[in-house]
Parts: C-alpha cells; sequence; structure tokens
C-alpha cells in the first residue's frame, strides 16, 4: 500500500516500472528499491532461510543486516532494500545460499 | 593510486560534519557513502530536532540533511564518492573502496569512521517472521519510500524511537495497537508519548513481547507482564493482533571498520556494544583513526554533529591544518556537555566514564 497523503511530506510522481517477482508482474515506481515495490504489493517473504527453511523479509531496510536477501536477474544474494528497481527485472525469492558471481573488475 | 589528506567513510549527520569542518581548515577530504545520496538516515527524520539553537532545534532531520549535503557537494576541499563502500583501512594509510562493483586503493592520511549503528534484535520465539521490522526500517519504507509497512502495528519500546514512529505511522495512516515497553517508566520524552496517547494508543509499560505468531507471515504477538527480575508473569498474557512489530530496542555501533583498522575496542553497554576506545580529540588507539557518531557510541543526531565536526578538526589539526584547533576543540566539548546534561543525558554520561575509566 502507497502512502495517499501525509501532513508532512510529499512524493513525487514517478515513473512506473515493471518488475517480476516469481514471474508475476509488479508495479514498481523508479527510484525505489525492490524490497519497497514487494511490499507496496503486499509481498513480505522474500527468502527462505539457509538452514531451517524460515521465512524471511527485510529487517533493517538500509543495507546493513542481511535478512532480505533475493536472486536478482541471476544473481544470488542482493539486498533488495538497498538495490533499485529496473524495468523488466526478475526477482525470485531465494532458497539456500546461492553461488556468487564473478567478481568486478579493478583499479588502483 | 588516488590520494587524499583526510577520508571520511559514512555521510550521515556527523559524517557530514566532519568533512565540512576539515575541509573549512584547508583540508583535501573524500566523502564516502555507500548510498547514492548524502545524508545517511536524516532522510527519514520527518521531526524536528531538540536542543539549543546552535545544534538547530525545531529543524526537522530531513532538512538539516539536506542543508549539509548541499554544502558538502558545493564545497571545492570536498571530494564526495557516492555507492561506495570502505573495505579495509592499513597501517601503510591506504584505504580500500568498492564502487560500482570497481576495487578501488587510495592513501589516505587520515580517517574518520562516521558509520553509525544498525538496529538491535530482541530474543522471542518466532521473531524471525515477516512483518518483524527494526523501526528505523518502518521509518525509511514509509518516510523515504512512501510505503505504509502495514495495517496495525505493535511497537516495542517507548524511548524516543519508538514513540516519534508511533506518531509517524498514524501520521501516515497507519493503526498503531499499542506500544510495549520492558522497563516500568516510558523512557522517551512526555511531548511525544501524551501525542499518541491522545491518538488513543496505549503504552504499557513493565510489559515485553513473549511470542510473536504467524504462518509465513506476522499475524499477531502475545505480550505479558514482566516483574522486577525481567521475568514474564505467568496468567497476564495478552494476545494483539497486528500484522507489523516495530522493534525499537536501541541500537548498535557498525565498527568494522574500526576493529578492522586495528583500533582497540570495548564493550560498554550504555554505548550500544563495542565501541572504539578514544580520546577527547576522538582519536583511536589506532593513530590517525578518528571517530564520531553512533559509531563511536549510539546517541543521537545533535551529538552526532558536535562530535563529527570534533572528528574534522582534530583530523586537519593533526596535519597541521587547524590553527586554532583548541578554540574549536574547546567549543565543541561545550556544546556536547550541554546536550549530554540532565537526566536524558545520563546513559551517555555513564558510557562515556566506562569508556574511559579502563582506556586510562
Amino acid at each position: 500500500m502507497r502512502i495517499e497523503q501525509h501532513p508532512i511530506l510529499t512524493f513525487p510522481e514517478r515513473k512506473k516500472v515493471t518488475i517480476y517477482f516469481e514471474g508475476r508482474p509488479i508495479e514498481a515506481r523508479e527510484g525505489e528499491p525492490i524490497a519497497s515495490a514487494l511490499h507496496a504489493a503486499g509481498i513480505r517473504v522474500l527468502r527462505w532461510s539457509t538452514e531451517m527453511n524460515r521465512p524471511r523479509g527485510f529487517f533493517c531496510a538500509i543495507g546493513n543486516c542481511s535478512s532480505c536477501l533475493m536472486e536478482v536477474d541471476g544473481v544470488p544474494n542482493v539486498r533488495v532494500c538497498v538495490e533499485k528497481v529496473r524495468d523488466g527485472m526478475v526477482v525470485k525469492q531465494q532458497k539456500g545460499k546461492g553461488v556468487p558471481p564473478a567478481v568486478g573488475g579493478d583499479e588502483g | 593510486m588516488r590520494q587524499t589528506e583526510i577520508a571520511v567513510v559514512g555521510a550521515g549527520p556527523a559524517g557530514l560534519s566532519a568533512a565540512l569542518a576539515a575541509a573549512s581548515c584547508g583540508a583535501r577530504v573524500t566523502l564516502i557513502d555507500r548510498e547514492d545520496r548524502l545524508g545517511g538516515q536524516l532522510v527519514k527524520q520527518t521531526h524536528k530536532f531538540f536542543g539549543s539553537q546552535k545544534q538547530r532545534a525545531g529543524i526537522r532531520g530531513i532538512a538539516i540533511g539536506t542543508d549539509l549535503a548541499d554544502r558538502a557537494m558545493s564545497d571545492p576541499n570536498i571530494d564526495v564518492m557516492l555507492e561506495c563502500t570502505a573495505l579495509a583501512y592499513y597501517s601503510d594509510n591506504v584505504l580500500t573502496l568498492e564502487q560500482r562493483e570497481k576495487y578501488i586503493k587510495m592513501k589516505a592520511q587520515r580517517l574518520v569512521v562516521t558509520t553509525g549503528a544498525s538496529e538491535k534484535m530482541l530474543p522471542f520465539p518466532n521473531n524471525d517472521l515477516p512483518g518483524i521490522y527494526g523501526a528505523g526500517a518502518v521509518q525509511t519504507l514509509m518516510n523515504v519510500h512512501g510505503v505504509k509497512p502495514g495495517q496495525r502495528v505493535l511497537m516495542i519500546g517507548a524511548g524516543n524511537i519508538g514513540l516519534i514512529v508511533s506518531y509517524q505511522l498514524l501520521q501516515a495512516g497507519v493503526g498503531v495497537a499499542a506500544v510495549v515497553e520492558a522497563l516500568p517508566r516510558i523512557g522517551g520524552y512526555a511531548v511525544h508519548a501524551s501525542k499518541i496517547r491522545r491518538m488513543g494508543v496505549p503504552i504499557l509499560t513493565s510489559h515485553s513481547v513473549k511470542e510473536a505468531h504467524g504462518k509465513d507471515v506476522l499475524e499477531g504477538a502475545t505480550v505479558w507482564r514482566i516483574g522486577p527480575d525481567w521475568q514474564g508473569i505467568p496468567g497476564t498474557e495478552k494476545y494483539i493482533e497486528c500484522d507489523v512489530m516495530c522493534l525499537a530496542v536501541g541500537l548498535s555501533p557498525l565498527t568494522e571498520l574500526l576493529w578492522q583498522a586495528g583500533c582497540e575496542m570495548k564493550y560498554v553497554g550504555a554505548l550500544g556494544g563495542h565501541v572504539a576506545i578514544h580520546d577527547d580529540n576522538l582519536e583511536t588507539t589506532a593513530k590517525g583513526v578518528f571517530v564520531a557518531g553512533d559509531a563511536s557510541g549510539v546517541e543521537e543526531a545533535s551529538s552526532a554533529m558536535v562530535g563529527g565536526r570534533l572528528a574534522g578538526y582534530s583530523a586537519a589539526a593533526s596535519l597541521g591544518r587547524c590553527p586554532d584547533f583548541q578554540q574549536k576543540k574547546a567549543e565543541a566539548l561545550e556544546q556536547l556537555s550541554e546536550l549530554r546534561a540532565g537526566p536524558t543525558g545520563e546513559k551517555i554520561r555513564k558510557g562515556l566514564m566506562a569508556l574511559r575509566g579502563e582506556a586510562s
């Protein structure tokens, strides 16, 4: 659910984009993190814990705690509370630990 | 390799203040933050700040963050690196960074660590259910992203954060079922408590969470009265229907970089956990490494800004860049003692005494 009216804050209109959660299209707003778009669509279970297979949502929402790791465009362990949506992004609940992708370049 | 005089890691209220202070002395500053904007958690502080005029009382946190960020962005002595995470700081003054999947090395003669804090968990059965969120997370979701966390929130903790976030939830049109507080009294300011009570939210003191309920997501919680021994009293259980539980039970300093840099650390409960031992210039036991804000001991944004300023001046002075350092330091220390005066500052005063007790 989006906030419609607020006594202090105004939320400017943002371009709508579509992300796919487990194959289902979800309307998201440009610039927001994945977790925010999913939450607005009523989706709270982001992954299943590695050992006990328990449902997990986000906890800190600012990239500290790693409670919200999901598979995004094939890359596991993405902190969706800080990773921003992109149109057409494919997001999946993560099960298990995932395989880390190859690391990026070097400078220095 | 890149070069800078003073690297500041974390661009919240402490880091921005440190960078601006050091830059005002003529030092070359690199201000680093993992987000794509400056301001840290000020971005979600919709309430007006307390304190005196010097600490911008009466101004909303958001506006303070924007002002500091604008000044840092336009300061010719400050280089800003966004979407950039500090990885490590070595004894040869090399700071390693990751920015947009690139590994970067930077020679930084001084380091100011202003990495902030993270929210504490509370142990009870099913505390990992989706719907149980940190109070700051709920603030971020609604005040930054404009998304309601749920329909009906149970707030745990009646300190200032618990009370302020409860009020902000009501402002956003979200119901607050109750505020639960383990202590026999409300920890936050009476003005905040009165506001939410007037709006019909009960504050249950001497209560705690017995357990959370729900299949895949939170559906409710059982709270119970706790005795002076902090144990739950059987027979006093109450079921509260809620789809969100908000934990406002304190913060812990984010200190990974300080541990890695070899700072001597000490556990001080009143400061939120492990903190780096530091002197009154805010320099740690690792020479050239300074600390300020919540990373140096959890307090609040007003004192983080003053502490950040002091750390910035200290780092600049250690490079011979701050000729009137003693006067600036005295002013900052005086402001800090004003902010820490009275009963609300008792915890932080005790914490700092405990930190210094064994530091000497």
